[in-house]
């Protein structure tokens, strides 16, 4: 196949470019260790209330200066809708959906997870500086959508 | 006319062609449904953009006066009906135009009444406030069965189109052995071919959990495996929506700008990658979900940064395609060339803003594919901000592009207001610019999409010139689409009549097919097709082997 010079060089260059962005990717995800949320576990969404970690919501210290939240979300509303950690803490969330998909989004912060019915949506971060976030539900869940709404608050 | 000459167009005939009155009136039915969807899509946009902007106008709407049962009807509307009703006329036309042969009546007929049906039910079932689930309809949140039905003929419809496409290029090629397929018959017909095969799993999902489940024959359905189906066919989905535009762009555009098409052999190769790559990419839209291995998220973005690289090539070709055009018209020096292209036709000036704006849809969208990156924008307005960018003007705006020439092309009327119409590009065009630099900020700073922002109980300082932004880049696409009706209108019912253009824009190339060598192999669509089997199973077989049975845990939700 005859490729015009000008065509050939834009092409490797576009490969060229993908693959240095790729690994870009790669070595933030692996040297770095940051993470996507991934396979963590299922609960039953309809016996959640009764089911350990989900039957206590809240914010535990689980060691020295780590954290971790369990966070149920459920048409309209955040449980529990106001959590508190000490800046420079590390904080696990573990959090699942009591009825319908939700969206977890901590502004400004890289936790952004959706909550699937039957799912146990984890990951974990570390919060630098004290300050007030919003816990958001980002995905559409129903007439009071907008209304879901919670704080991250950082002491 | 010599052999040499007819292998340079991109149809097998073009010395002319005309279709009968019957089928082009059918033609045009089809198209007029999409452009009464994307007015009712529009108008419930008007209402979103002036919500991120603290205004709420939608008390003053005479229907579908709830937010989000007027976002279901924007998505499904302008995302799905808009879209897939182009394809089913677009397609079929430039096929049959292609072959130098008339289309079938039966096929139009039944891709038309499956349309009309699929209309019908699904507007029903939206505007009586049944099925406010937006067009993912995301389980389990539940709709009445009669929009899960209504999508699913939709479905059927491109089916019936599809089916046209290969009856028409199989009988081609049985009177045509051992020709080159016609670039525009090839490159339409691949672009169903990628669509059928990407819609296996909201058939799927649709048919086999969700049609039983609001039907009351299941009880419950399985939420993961629902998405997960949803986002193998809802990536393909949106090339199922570019693909007939980049055909326009490759094949069309050029002659509209006195240009030529580069390259036969890398135009078809371009079209096979994105038949290859289009659907095992779907797990980019869920990074962020429980239940699917890292692992395979990340294998997922790999090829994703892959079929970032035919639309890299197209960025080439288009372009290399116009400067030719911009050259031959007398422009000169390094740019000069670009103020000689056809800036007073509307057609061509709405694609190449469409082309433009792109350039940022495309970038923004590499941007979501990058894997731990997506964590700071996904389901914030970043989300929408890209895709206005894509299927919002590089597929609407081409769209309307086309418009511009083939409804004068089906009506022989000439068009109407030429002026007004490419001020309409541009106005849209600055609108969608406006509007997209507001949802991006914004969400960069968090501010969710899909979220009634008027009413929310939250909200930000710094979401404030987001929103407002927001608002006024709403509002002028909304004077743009306006201004896209009257024109189509006004041609339709006042254009001069017999004053229309007698074919199609087709263009011709600088490098032809050769009808030898591995170049003739690249029409082998059958050994391409079995190649997407293989690279869809490899990506998603991990996922399904692991994970199923369903887990049917959910009961039906009606939140709205």
């Amino acid at each position: 196949m005859r490729v015009h010079q000008y065509e050939k060089a834009f092409l490797w260059l576009g490969a060229i470019m993908l693959v240095a962005f790729m690994i870009a990717l790669l070595v933030t995800s692996v040297a770095m260790g940051i993470h996507l949320p991934g396979r963590a576990g299922e609960v039953d969404p309809l016996s959640i209330n009764s089911i350990e970690p989900f039957n206590n919501p809240g914010v535990r210290e689980v060691g020295p200066g780590r954290y971790e939240v369990v966070l149920l979300g459920s048409a309209w509303s955040w449980n529990p809708s106001e959590i508190r950690v000490p800046a420079g803490s590390e904080v696990t969330f573990l959090a699942a959906s009591t009825d319908v998909i939700h969206g977890l989004h901590i502004d400004r912060t890289r936790v952004n997870m959706m909550l699937i019915p039957g799912q146990i949506s984890r990951n974990t971060y570390r919060f630098e500086r004290p300050g007030e976030h919003l816990l958001i539900c980002h995905e559409y869940c129903g007439a009071g959508h907008h209304l879901m709404s919670g704080k991250v608050i950082v002491e | 006319m010599s052999v040499a000459e007819s292998t340079r167009a991109v149809v097998l005939d073009p010395a002319g062609y005309q279709f009968p009155e019957n089928q082009r009136r059918l033609i045009r039915w089809t198209l007029y449904i999409g452009y009464f969807a994307l007015a009712a899509g529009v108008a419930h946009g008007f209402a979103q953009g002036l919500s991120y902007a603290n205004i709420d106008v939608l008390r003053y709407f005479p229907g579908l006066r709830d937010y989000y049962q007027g976002l279901t009807a924007h998505g499904v509307a302008n995302a799905l009906f808009f879209t897939f009703t182009f394809s089913n006329a677009f397609l079929p036309l430039l096929t049959a135009r292609a072959l130098g042969r008339p289309m079938i009546t039966g096929f139009l007929h039944a891709t038309l009444w499956t349309l009309v049906a699929a209309n019908i039910t699904v507007i029903w079932a939206v505007t009586t406030g049944r099925a406010t689930v937006l067009f993912t309809a995301y389980a389990p949140l539940q709709a009445h069965w009669a929009y899960y039905l209504g999508l699913v003929l939709l479905v059927v419809s491109t089916y019936i189109a599809s089916a046209h496409l290969y009856v028409m290029l199989a009988r081609w090629r049985k009177e045509h052995p051992g020709e080159r397929i016609p670039l525009l018959a090839f490159i339409s017909v691949i672009s169903y071919v990628m669509w059928d095969l990407a819609s296996v799993g909201i058939a799927v999902s649709f048919i086999g959990f969700l049609l039983p489940w609001s039907l009351g024959i299941l009880e419950r359905t399985d939420p993961l495996l629902n998405r997960t189906l949803f986002w193998f066919t809802g990536h393909a989905i949106v090339y199922a929506w570019l693909l007939p535009a980049y055909i326009s762009w490759y094949a069309l555009v050029p002659r509209q700008t006195n240009g030529k098409l580069v390259s036969d052999p890398l135009t078809r190769v371009v079209f096979i990658m994105f038949l290859l790559l289009s659907i095992p990419t779907g797990f980019h839209h869920q990074y962020t979900d429980p239940g699917i291995s890292t692992n395979l998220k990340m294998f997922h973005a790999v090829l994703t940064f892959g079929v970032f690289y035919p639309s890299l090539a197209t960025a080439f070709s288009v372009v290399a395609a116009m400067e030719i055009g911009g050259r031959r018209n007398g422009g000169g020096g390094l740019l000069g060339w670009i103020r000689k292209l056809r800036w007073d036709d509307p057609s061509f000036t709405a694609q190449v803003l469409a082309m433009i704006t792109f350039v940022l849809g495309g970038i923004t969208g590499l941007i979501n594919a990058s894997y731990l990156v997506n964590q700071i924008v996904h389901n914030t307005a970043w989300i929408p901000g890209h895709f206005h960018m894509t299927v919002g003007s590089a597929v609407a705006l081409t769209l309307m592009g086309v418009a511009y020439w083939i409804i004068p092309y089906l009506t022989d009327r000439k068009l109407w207001g030429r002026k007004f119409a490419v001020a309409q590009s541009w106005i849209y065009t600055i609108g969608v610019l406006i509007m997209a630099r507001g949802l991006i900020s914004g969400g960069l700073e968090g501010m969710p999409r899909r979220t009634f922002r008027v009413a929310a109980n939250y909200g930000r300082d710094s979401w404030e010139l987001a929103g407002a932004l927001t608002g006024i880049g709403g509002t002028l696409m909304t004077v743009g689409a306006v201004m896209f009706f009257i024109v189509i209108v006004m041609t339709i019912v006042a254009g001069k009549k017999g004053e229309g253009p007698k074919d199609i824009p087709f263009a011709e190339t600088l490098i032809p097919a050769s009808r030898d060598g591995w170049d003739a192999k690249l029409d082998r669509l059958r050994l391409w097709t079995i190649a997407a089997v293989v690279l869809v199973l490899i990506a998603y077989a991990p996922f399904f082997i692991t994970y199923l049975p369903a887990r049917l845990i959910s009961p039906g939700y009606n939140f709205f």
